[in-house]
């Protein structure tokens, strides 16, 4: 059993899928979790008092857009008014928007970029400074397989996935000193909404892709980054680990 | 008082005598008071105040007088 009573996390996108599963693992473990999340009505506020009560944990919530630096420092400056330390900050929200080159739109490619790369840039900024004052702590940024090895239709996901990983190995170098880990996570092909919608043709194609011969969870994810979280991880910085069950793209 | 409490973090920060001018410390032009230094100043002005910063006020942060005004959000005194 994992323990992380007393800590303090913050995770974005947290209302839903992998990060709602998260939010989950970290606060059956011990730790205080902030969710952060455009969404912003009565089902998720229920959730989030469940999830207190169920737990024993401080659950408090941030609406806002990640690609707005405003929601990283109202969610950090939450979390030092309230309890003086930062320790966890998972950067999961993300948006998929599949189109081919040649259809490609530039409110697609700003729409994508804003909230898969500035939101992780704007919250590991606002967050580093007080993981320090709190003496270390690990980010850990939800990546994809699309950003190590590309797929077709997903040039501009597979660029922001790419550069999540980009920004995890930079911080992760210039955050080390300072005791603040960063990782990736590299996510196959998860049963989440983002491929809920997905052509039944391409699904299959996919689902045949995984080795291990099954669609990925939001817990398989959840659970590399409560390892990623946790003092097990503790020597472990700039790396990217795939949660793809052996998928082949 | 603001302005010492302030002035003793830069003083601290950057190893400054008391009789420096302060209207003299700028970013970029101070010794020590570089990138990295910055950085230093700006968590020894959280930790004072017990505060935390919005990003467009670490970047704002350019001279002593700046650092004024800046605090006066952040300090009640």
């Amino acid at each position: 059993m994992i323990s992380l009573d007393g800590r303090v996390a913050i995770v974005t996108g947290g209302s839903r899928g992998i990060g709602l599963a998260t939010v989950e693992s970290l606060a059956a473990s011990g730790a205080n979790v902030i969710i952060v999340s455009r969404s912003n009505n009565a089902s998720f506020a229920a959730l989030a008092k469940r999830l207190s009560e169920e737990f024993n944990v401080g659950i408090d919530t941030i609406f806002g857009d990640v690609g707005d630096p405003s929601t990283a420092t109202s969610a950090v400056q939450f979390a030092f008014k309230k309890y003086k330390r930062l320790d966890v900050l998972v950067n999961n929200a993300g948006i998929l928007d599949d189109a081919l080159i040649g259809m490609i739109s530039e409110e697609s490619i700003d729409n994508t970029l804003n909230t898969n790369v500035k939101g992780v840039i704007n919250f590991t900024q606002a967050a580093a400074r007080l993981m320090e004052r709190s003496g270390g702590g690990s980010i850990i940024n939800v990546a994809s397989i699309i950003g190590r090895y590309g797929n077709r239709g997903q040039v501009v996901y597979g660029a922001s996935k790419a550069a999540v990983i980009g920004a995890t190995l930079s911080s992760s170098k210039e955050l080390a000193g300072k005791n603040i880990r960063v990782n990736a996570v590299a996510p196959g092909y998860i049963a989440t909404d983002m491929i809920k919608n997905i052509d039944p043709a391409i699904d299959a194609i996919r689902r045949a892709s995984i080795g291990m011969g099954r669609v990925g969870l939001p817990q398989d994810v959840a659970n590399a980054n409560l390892f990623l979280a946790s003092d097990l991880s503790s020597y472990i910085t700039g790396q990217t680990i795939g949660v793809d069950g052996a998928m082949l793209v | 008082m603001n302005e010492e409490r302030i002035f003793n973090v830069f003083k601290s920060i950057f190893s400054l005598d008391e009789s420096v001018d302060r209207k003299s410390l700028i970013y970029n032009e101070s010794a020590g008071w570089d990138s990295i230094g910055h950085m230093t100043l700006v968590a020894g002005l959280e930790e004072e105040f017990d505060c935390m910063f919005d990003t467009d006020d670490i970047l704002d942060l350019s001279s002593f007088q700046k650092a004024l005004e800046i605090m006066g959000k952040y300090s009640s005194d």
